[in-house]
C-alpha cells in the first residue's frame, strides 16, 4: 500500500534502485564502530558513579596501575577546565565545561553511571580488575529525579549557583531551572475570550532512548609526533573532531576522525562520550586504545530525550476557529543544562494558522543522564500535548478531527508563532490526503478505536562539501561527508546521475574523513539529503562547466561556444554542428591532456531548508481485561518535498511511527528512590518487536520545496512527532477514557478504565 | 589457560583459542575477525548476534566458546554463495529493508533459519519468528515483506 500523491518527472530521482552500500550491509561486511582493530591496540573501560548524586572527594589510582597489563589510567585530572561557551551539535547547543564534566566527573557526579576515570589495559579481564582497583571517596549529597520535583525551591541543587536565565529580574538564589523560554504571537488572554469552549489539561511523558542497536564504539591512537586518529560511529566526525580536539588541547590538523557505518544514531551519535576518553588513554601510550560500551552503559550514561510536564490551554469559537493557544513546557535536561524545551516551544503549536499563541518553556535539571538530541529533539512532547487537545476539542464540538485541523491548518504565508511566515508547505495535502485515506474510510473493529495527529519539524540546512571526481573512464566517485545513516549515499548518487545524465551505477558514493573533505556538520535535523544533495548538484554542475571547458579548448572555440544538452556537451551558434559531440567519458579519457583531472567540489553552507508537516492515523485495540494496547492499523502521511529514493523515505516514515509507537506503548526510565534507573536493558526497556507491530501504510505527499533543485524537504524527524497524540486519540476511543501521561502501559490504561467505570 | 577449539564455520575447519569465559560472539569477533556477527546487548535481548549452531537459532552472546568445540557455525559471512547472494540477502535489497544496518546480519540469519524449518510463512509467522531480533530504523514493515517475496521466490511461487 504505497501510494504517491504526485509523480516527478525525472530519469533516476523518484525511483528505486539498490543502495551501493547495500551488498556490504547484507553480507557482514561493513565495518561498524567496534568492527575495526588495529595491532597492539588496547582495551579501554570506564568506572561509572554508583551514586545519582555525590562530591568526590578523591580518586585513588595507584593499585589500579600497579596491576600487571594496566597501561595507563586518566581521571578529572588529566583534562583542562574549559570555560562556559555554547557551541552548536546538531539541533542543540553544547557548553564545553558541560561537554567536559559529562565526558569526565569533576567536582561532583550528577547521575548514576557518570564516569569517574578510565583504563586502558591489556585485556578486557584485566580493564575490569583495574576498575575495581580505584578508590574513589565519595560524600553521598541528596538528589532529585523528576522534573517537577526539581523545580521546588527546596529541591536539592544539580549545578552549585545556577541562576536561571531569562527571567527579569534574575532571581537571587539558585535553582535547578537552567533557562526560561517564551514566545508569543498576539494576545492569548483577548483569544481566550472570543472563544466559546476553552479546555486545559496537564500532561506528564517520561525520558525515552533513541535505542540505536549498535552501542557507542571508538578506536583511538595518538602518535608520538602528537598525530592521531579516530575511527568512531558519529553522526558526524568533524563535531567529533572539534570536541576532541577542545577537550585535549590540540589542533584540529593533528586529528583525523573516521566516520564508520553506524548502526542507528536518531541523534544520539551527535555528542561525543567515549571519544576523548580513548585518545587520552592513547596519548599516554601511545598504543591504540580501543572503547566500546555495553548497553547497560548506553542506557545509563547516554541520550535519552526528556521526559516532561506539560500544561496547555486552548480557546476555539463554535465553528472550529481556534481562538488561542497558550502552553507551558517543563523539559527535563538530565544533569546539564541543554534539553530541547526551545525547538518544544517553537512546535507546540506550529501546525496551526493562530492568531494568539503563548508559549513558555522551562529547561530543568536533575540527577540523570545529559539529554541528546531524539529525532525531532522535544517536538513529539510538546505537540503530543497539543494534539491531544486538540482531539479533545474536536470530540467536544462534535467535529471532525480532520475538519477541525483543515479549519486551522497552517499553510503558504501562516505566520508561526516562533518568528517565520511559511513557505509552500503540505499541512492541508496531507489533512485531505489523510480524510481520502483508505485507512481514514476503513472498518474498525471491537474494542478499537481510531485517533489521528498533525505533526510539524523545521529541518535544518549548514555547512556542507561534497567532492565529486570524474574517473578516467568517465565513471564518478562521490565522496560526502554527512554519515549515512540509512540512504543517503543511494540519494546522493541518485542526484549525481540526475544532473549528469550518467546511469546510477556509474557514481560510488563514499563518506570522506575529517582530514581528506572540507567540513560537514552532523547528519541531524534531517539535512543529510536536503544538504548534502544540494551540495552534490553544485559539484555536479561543476564537473559540467569544466567538461564544457576542456571541450572547448579540444575544438578551439570559446568556453560560452559550447553547450550542455541532456549529456551531450555540443558546439553552439555559429559552431553548431561543426563538432562531433562528446560525452563525460570522451572528456575524461582527455582530461589529463587538457588540463589536469576533473574534480567538482561543493562547499556550501546549505540554506533553504524547509520544514515538513505529517498526519498519522492510528487504530489501538485494548484488551480489556489487562489494559494492553495493540495497534492494529497505522498509516503515515508526510510531505516530502520530492522523494528522491521513496523506499527509504518510507522507510523513515515506518521507522518514526515505530519509534513513536514504543514511546507511546511501552518506553520509559524507571527509576528507584535510590536515583538509580531500573529497567537498564532492552528486556525492560522494551522497544517494539516484530510481532508488536502491524504493516506501516504511508503516503507520500510532494509539495516541493522551491528552495532545492529536486525539491527536497528533511524527512526524518517529522515522523516521531505525530504518533503519540494520534495513539492517545484511539486510545481515547478504544478505552473510552482519556489518558494524559504516557506510556500507556497496561496497569495505567486498566486503571484508567477502572476509574471511569466506577465514575 | 587458554582452551584450543576445533570447530566448523561455513562450512570450513576453523581452530581458535579462547578464555573459559569468553562468549561464542567474542572468539567469532576478536579471535576469528568475523565481525559481521554484531553485539547490541550482550544478553541475549536483541538478536544482532544471531548464528546457527548445529542448525538452531541461538544468540552467540549467550554461548560459550569452550561449548562449540566439534560443531557446526553458521554466520552472515557464510550466506551468500561465490557471487550470488542468497536471496533474502537480494531480497532486503530490492526491499530497502536496512537502514542502518546493524541488525541485518542477525535478522537475515534469523529468517534463514525460519524459512528452513517453514517455507511457506505467514506474515504473523515471519513477526513472532524475529521477535527476538530488534530493529530500531525501519519499524519491521519492509523486513517482513522482503522475508515474504523471498520465502516466495525459493518456493518457485
Amino acid at each position: 500500500m504505497q501510494e504517491r500523491v504526485k509523480i516527478p518527472k525525472f530519469d533516476v530521482v523518484g525511483t528505486r534502485p539498490v543502495r551501493p552500500d547495500g551488498a556490504d550491509k547484507v553480507t557482514g561486511r561493513a565495518k561498524y564502530g567496534a568492527d575495526h582493530n588495529v595491532a597492539g591496540q588496547l582495551v579501554g573501560k570506564v568506572l561509572r558513579s554508583p551514586y545519582p548524586h555525590a562530591r568526590i572527594k578523591s580518586i585513588d589510582t595507584s593499585a589500579a596501575l600497579a596491576l600487571t597489563g594496566v597501561k595507563a589510567v586518566v581521571t578529572r585530572d588529566d583534562f583542562k577546565d574549559q570555560s562556559s561557551e555554547f557551541v552548536p551539535a546538531g539541533e542543540m547547543l553544547v557548553n564545553y565545561r558541560d561537554v567536559l564534566r559529562n565526558v569526565m566527573a569533576r567536582e561532583k557526579v550528577l547521575f548514576e553511571g557518570h564516569p569517574v576515570a578510565a583504563v586502558a589495559a591489556t585485556s578486557e579481564a584485566i580493564a575490569r580488575a583495574a576498575l575495581r582497583a580505584i578508590k574513589v571517596e565519595y560524600e553521598i549529597l541528596p538528589h532529585v529525579i523528576d522534573v517537577v520535583e526539581a523545580m521546588k525551591p527546596d529541591a536539592p541543587i544539580v549545578e552549585d549557583g545556577m541562576i536561571t536565565v531569562g527571567v527579569t529580574p534574575p532571581p537571587t538564589k539558585p535553582s535547578n531551572v537552567a533557562k526560561r523560554v517564551e514566545f508569543v504571537l498576539g494576545d492569548v488572554e483577548k483569544g481566550f475570550k472570543e472563544a466559546d469552549l476553552v479546555i486545559e489539561r496537564e500532561f506528564n511523558t517520561k525520558p525515552v532512548h533513541q535505542g540505536y542497536i549498535e552501542p557507542h564504539a571508538c578506536v583511538g591512537s595518538v602518535s608520538e609526533d602528537g598525530t592521531a586518529e579516530l575511527w568512531t560511529t558519529t553522526q558526524g566526525h568533524w563535531i567529533a573532531r572539534a570536541h576532541c580536539a577542545r577537550l585535549l588541547g590540540w589542533d584540529m590538523t593533528k586529528l583525523r576522525v573516521t566516520s564508520s557505518e553506524i548502526g542507528g544514531g536518531f541523534g544520539g551519535k551527535t555528542v561525543v562520550y567515549l571519544e576523548p576518553l580513548a585518545l587520552a588513554l592513547s596519548a599516554k601510550t601511545h598504543r591504540p586504545v580501543k572503547m566500546a560500551m555495553s548497553r547497560e552503559e548506553v542506557f545509563k550514561a547516554s541520550g535519552p530525550t526528556s521526559g516532561a510536564n506539560v500544561w496547555v490551554k486552548m480557546g476555539v469559537k463554535k465553528d472550529g476557529t481556534i481562538t488561542a493557544g497558550e502552553a507551558i513546557l517543563k523539559y527535563q535536561a538530565g544533569c546539564f543544562q541543554g534539553s530541547p524545551v526551545q525547538p518544544g516551544c517553537m512546535c507546540a503549536f506550529a501546525p496551526y494558522d493562530l492568531a494568539n499563541v503563548k508559549v513558555v518553556g522551562f529547561d530543568v535539571l536533575s540527577n540523570r543522564p545529559k539529554v541528546a538530541a531524539y529525532r525531532a529533539p522535544g517536538g513529539p512532547i510538546s505537540e503530543y500535548a497539543v494534539e491531544s487537545v486538540v482531539d479533545e476539542i474536536a470530540e467536544k464540538l462534535g467535529m471532525c478531527p480532520i475538519e477541525l485541523r483543515l479549519k486551522n491548518a497552517a499553510k503558504e504565508g501562516t505566520k508561526a508563532a516562533y518568528g517565520p511566515k511559511f513557505g509552500p508547505v503540505g499541512m492541508v495535502e496531507c489533512l485531505e490526503a489523510a480524510k481520502s485515506s483508505p485507512h481514514w474510510n476503513g472498518p474498525l473493529g471491537k474494542n478499537q478505536g481510531r485517533g489521528i495527529a498533525a505533526g510539524f519539524w523545521f529541518n535544518i540546512g549548514g555547512e556542507t562539501t561534497v567532492n565529486l571526481q570524474l574517473n578516467e573512464d568517465g565513471t564518478l566517485t562521490l565522496m560526502a561527508g554527512t554519515p549515512d545513516i540509512g540512504g543517503l549515499r543511494a540519494s546522493l548518487a541518485m542526484m549525481a546521475a540526475e544532473e549528469l545524465k550518467i546511469p546510477y551505477e556509474k557514481v560510488r558514493p563514499i563518506i570522506g574523513d575529517t582530514s581528506t573533505l572540507g567540513y560537514n556538520f552532523v547528519t541531524g535535523g534531517s539535512r543529510s539529503t536536503f544538504s548534502s544533495g544540494l551540495a552534490t548538484v553544485e559539484a555536479a554542475r561543476s564537473i559540467i562547466k569544466q567538461a564544457c571547458g576542456r571541450a572547448a579548448k579540444l575544438w578551439e572555440i570559446p568556453e560560452d561556444a559550447v553547450t550542455w544538452d541532456n549529456g551531450e556537451i555540443k558546439p553552439a551558434g555559429d559552431n553548431a554542428g561543426k563538432f562531433k559531440p562528446m560525452k563525460l567519458s570522451d572528456i575524461a579519457k582527455v582530461a589529463g591532456k587538457t588540463g589536469g583531472s576533473i574534480v567538482g567540489v561543493g562547499a556550501i553552507s546549505a540554506q533553504g531548508a524547509a520544514p515538513s508537516f505529517g498526519v498519522h492515523i492510528a487504530d489501538s485495540e485494548v484488551d480489556p481485561d489487562t489494559g494492553k494496547l495493540t495497534i492494529t492499523r497505522y498509516t503515515v502521511i508526510q510531505d516530502a518535498g520530492i522523494a528522491i529514493h521513496p523506499a527509504y523515505v518510507e522507510g523513515q516514515f515506518q521507522g518514526g511511527a515505530a519509534q513513536g509507537i514504543g514511546w507511546a506503548l511501552n518506553e520509559e526510565y524507571i527509576y528507584g528512590a535510590d536515583g538509580k534507573l531500573q529497567n537498564a536493558g532492552f528486556l525492560d526497556y522494551r522497544i517494539p518487536v516484530a510481532s508488536d507491530l502491524p504493516m506501516i501504510e504511508t503516503i507520500i505527499v510532494e509539495v516541493p520545496n522551491p528552495r532545492h533543485p529536486y525539491g527536497v524537504r528533511g524527512i526524518g524527524e517529522t515522523a516521531i512527532v505525530p504518533p503519540m497524540a494520534a495513539i492517545n486519540a484511539s486510545a481515547a476511543r478504544a478505552t473510552g477514557v482519556r489518558m494524559f501521561e504516557l506510556p500507556l502501559s497496561p496497569p495505567k490504561v486498566l486503571k484508567a478504565m477502572k476509574e471511569a467505570k466506577k465514575a | 589457560m587458554k582452551h584450543h577449539v576445533t570447530t566448523t564455520i561455513n562450512g570450513d575447519e576453523t581452530e581458535f583459542l579462547c578464555d573459559t569465559e569468553q562468549t561464542l560472539l567474542d572468539c567469532l569477533r576478536d579471535e576469528l575477525e568475523l565481525t559481521g556477527t554484531k553485539e547490541g546487548c550482550g544478553s541475549g535481548d536483541c538478536g544482532a548476534c544471531s548464528v546457527l549452531l548445529d542448525g538452531r537459532l541461538v544468540c552467540s552472546c549467550l554461548v560459550l566458546g569452550v561449548e562449540v568445540g566439534g560443531k557446526k557455525i553458521d554466520t552472515i559471512e557464510g550466506m551468500a554463495t561465490g557471487d550470488k547472494l542468497h536471496p533474502l540477502q537480494r531480497k532486503f535489497l530490492e526491499h530497502a529493508a536496512l537502514q542502518c544496518g546493524i541488525c541485518t546480519p542477525g535478522v537475515l540469519v534469523a529468517a534463514k533459519s525460519l524459512l528452513e524449518k517453514n517455507p511457506n510463512p505467514t506474515e504473523t509467522e515471519v513477526r513472532y519468528w524475529l521477535a527476538g531480533n530488534l530493529c530500531r530504523c525501519t519499524g519491521y514493515d519492509k523486513i517482513i515483506r522482503a522475508v515474504m517475496d523471498a520465502a516466495a521466490e525459493m518456493r518457485g511461487a
